[in-house]
């Protein structure tokens, strides 16, 4: 079902490729000489299919979107993922695929994923710290992996579970948060064209720090929503609990959609700050479901945003 | 001559003056690296952050000051004054990176403040500072009296647990950091609880 969504965010809008390729480049060269090797094999491209698309928004640069990270099994800091999450084993790598399925089972991630188009998805990213990116993510659509493992009428919800292994993870040694990381969306918002598992960006394979080898992206919620280094895919009838509304469900709802009319209780979210704006940086307006409103409203119709947030 | 007596003869060779220089520099530095993209993608957040914890880092040391001359007889009772007033420096600082920097928007700032607890509780802890700032020079000392001065800056204690409390209840999930920052003031602060004494009747 690859290209069911158009984005308005292009291509031909954002940071040339030979830009950031330059900056790649010059960041390999330093990585060679301070480190003896690794940044070669990372720039392997995906050939994503590149999809048409509208107006658009100014990309963050790669640098960006790998530095300043949100990644609790590796550390609380925003730096701490790109430092910790160099020694991730992903491959081989597996995913628990069970609940209400026709074909349940533990897949290697490769055959789960053979023959699936992979398409760039530039989206909005919008933390729920009120700061913001533009990604040009490259993934598939979660419906398609849902099509594949057979999802029965029963289904309601699906749950999504992170990797644990406190050897490589060093943030899962202290009880930040009831290990493992735990998401869930409802059936609807599963199968929705924009929800995909993204495996890359940049058009290169996802790096650690972002959640390899292949995570969850839901642009029109808060970015804890979109859970990384996905290992068990649970189909539900019951709404399954997520990690951060477990940790404090005052804060944190199981829909967390980005929504500028309700804040956080400590802090507001009508603004947001963009990633890379440097220390002058302007706040600017939120928008509703993160500018997917035209997309995902319908989901939510009659529903009191304010309670179930 | 013990080994603290000797420390102190030591220092009473260094002035405190220089302290008011020295001080400077830690911000200077975490201003340049912001602008030099030494704190990461988003410096704005990283520079309240720092200047926030530097501040109570600084506030823990003026509150040892005490504890270390009782326990092991080193004084550094004449840099208090300094650091303590670089400690006030440094929280304006990081309450100027969050107005003009961070929420930017006046009619936000007002409702943080009034809204979130933790900001609440941040801004009285700097409200409260104000007053020792104000009277740490000798002529306030002479004026209140030292008893009364004294009886004043016993603020000192609220402001650091209130300053400590401020960076827990910031923090997401469960963080061992700021925990541990809020056992250190509590510490320091509870050894100046002094067991009921016996007095004589009148």
């Amino acid at each position: 079902m690859a290209g069911r969504y158009k984005s308005d965010l292009k291509w031909s809008d954002v940071t040339p490729k030979g830009d950031y390729m330059n900056r790649r480049q010059l960041m390999a060269g330093a990585g060679a000489l301070a480190l003896g090797s690794i940044a070669g094999p990372a720039m392997a491209s995906l050939g994503a299919k590149k999809t048409s698309y509208g107006r658009g928004l100014e990309l963050n640069s790669f640098e960006d979107i790998t530095s300043y990270n949100n990644f609790y099994e590796f550390g609380t800091g925003k730096d701490d993922p790109a430092r910790n999450a160099r020694g991730l084993t992903t491959d081989p790598w597996s995913i628990q695929v069970d609940g209400l399925v026709d074909r349940p089972g533990n897949y290697d991630l490769g055959d789960l994923t053979k023959g699936i188009t992979l398409e760039e998805r530039i989206y909005r990213f919008r933390c729920v710290e009120a700061w913001s990116m533009v990604v040009p993510w490259v993934g598939f659509e979660l419906a398609d992996l849902l099509a594949r493992v057979g999802v029965q009428p029963s289904a309601k919800y699906v749950a999504f579970e992170t990797l644990v292994r406190p050897e490589e993870m060093v943030g899962q040694r202290r009880p930040t948060l009831d290990w493992p990381y735990r998401e869930g969306l409802t059936i609807s918002e599963a199968m929705h064209p924009l929800t995909i598992m993204a495996t890359g960006l940049y058009d290169e394979p996802m790096p650690n720090q972002n959640g390899a080898p292949i995570r969850l992206v839901v642009p029109w919620k808060y970015g804890f929503k979109s859970i990384k280094s996905i290992v068990r895919i649970t189909l539900a009838d019951k709404r399954p609990p997520i990690s951060w509304q477990m940790a404090n469900g005052r804060e944190y709802g199981f829909f967390s959609n980005v929504n500028p009319t309700v804040d956080h209780p400590r802090w507001s979210q009508a603004t947001e700050r963009r990633i890379g704006g440097g220390l002058f940086a302007k706040r600017v307006p939120t928008l509703m479901f993160n500018g997917y409103e035209k997309e995902v409203a319908g989901l939510y119709a009659g529903m009191d945003l304010t309670v179930n947030f | 001559m013990t080994a603290a007596q000797r420390i102190n003869i030591g220092l009473s060779r260094v002035p405190a003056w220089p302290l008011y220089i020295l001080g400077v520099i830690p911000p200077a530095w975490f201003l340049y690296q912001g602008l030099t993209g030494g704190l990461g993608a988003e410096p704005i957040k990283a520079l309240e952050h720092k200047l926030g914890e530097f501040a109570l880092q600084v506030l823990i040391v003026v509150l040892a000051v005490t504890p270390l001359r009782t326990w092991t007889g080193i004084n550094l009772t004449k840099f208090r004054r300094a650091l303590g007033l670089l400690t006030f420096f440094y929280v304006f600082l990081h309450l100027l990176v969050w107005l003009v920097l961070d929420v930017q928007i006046l009619s936000q700032i007002w409702a943080d403040i009034i809204k979130r607890p933790y900001i609440t509780i941040g801004m009285v802890g700097f409200i409260l500072m104000i007053p020792l700032a104000m009277t740490s020079n000798n002529r306030s000392l002479r004026k209140l009296g030292p008893k009364t001065w004294k009886r004043l800056h016993q603020l000192t204690y609220v402001t650091a647990i209130l300053g400590a409390v401020h960076f827990v209840m910031l923090s997401k999930g469960f963080q061992i950091e700021p925990l541990v920052y809020l056992g250190i003031v509590i510490a320091l602060v509870a050894t100046r609880i002094k067991l009921p004494v016996r007095r004589a009747v009148a």
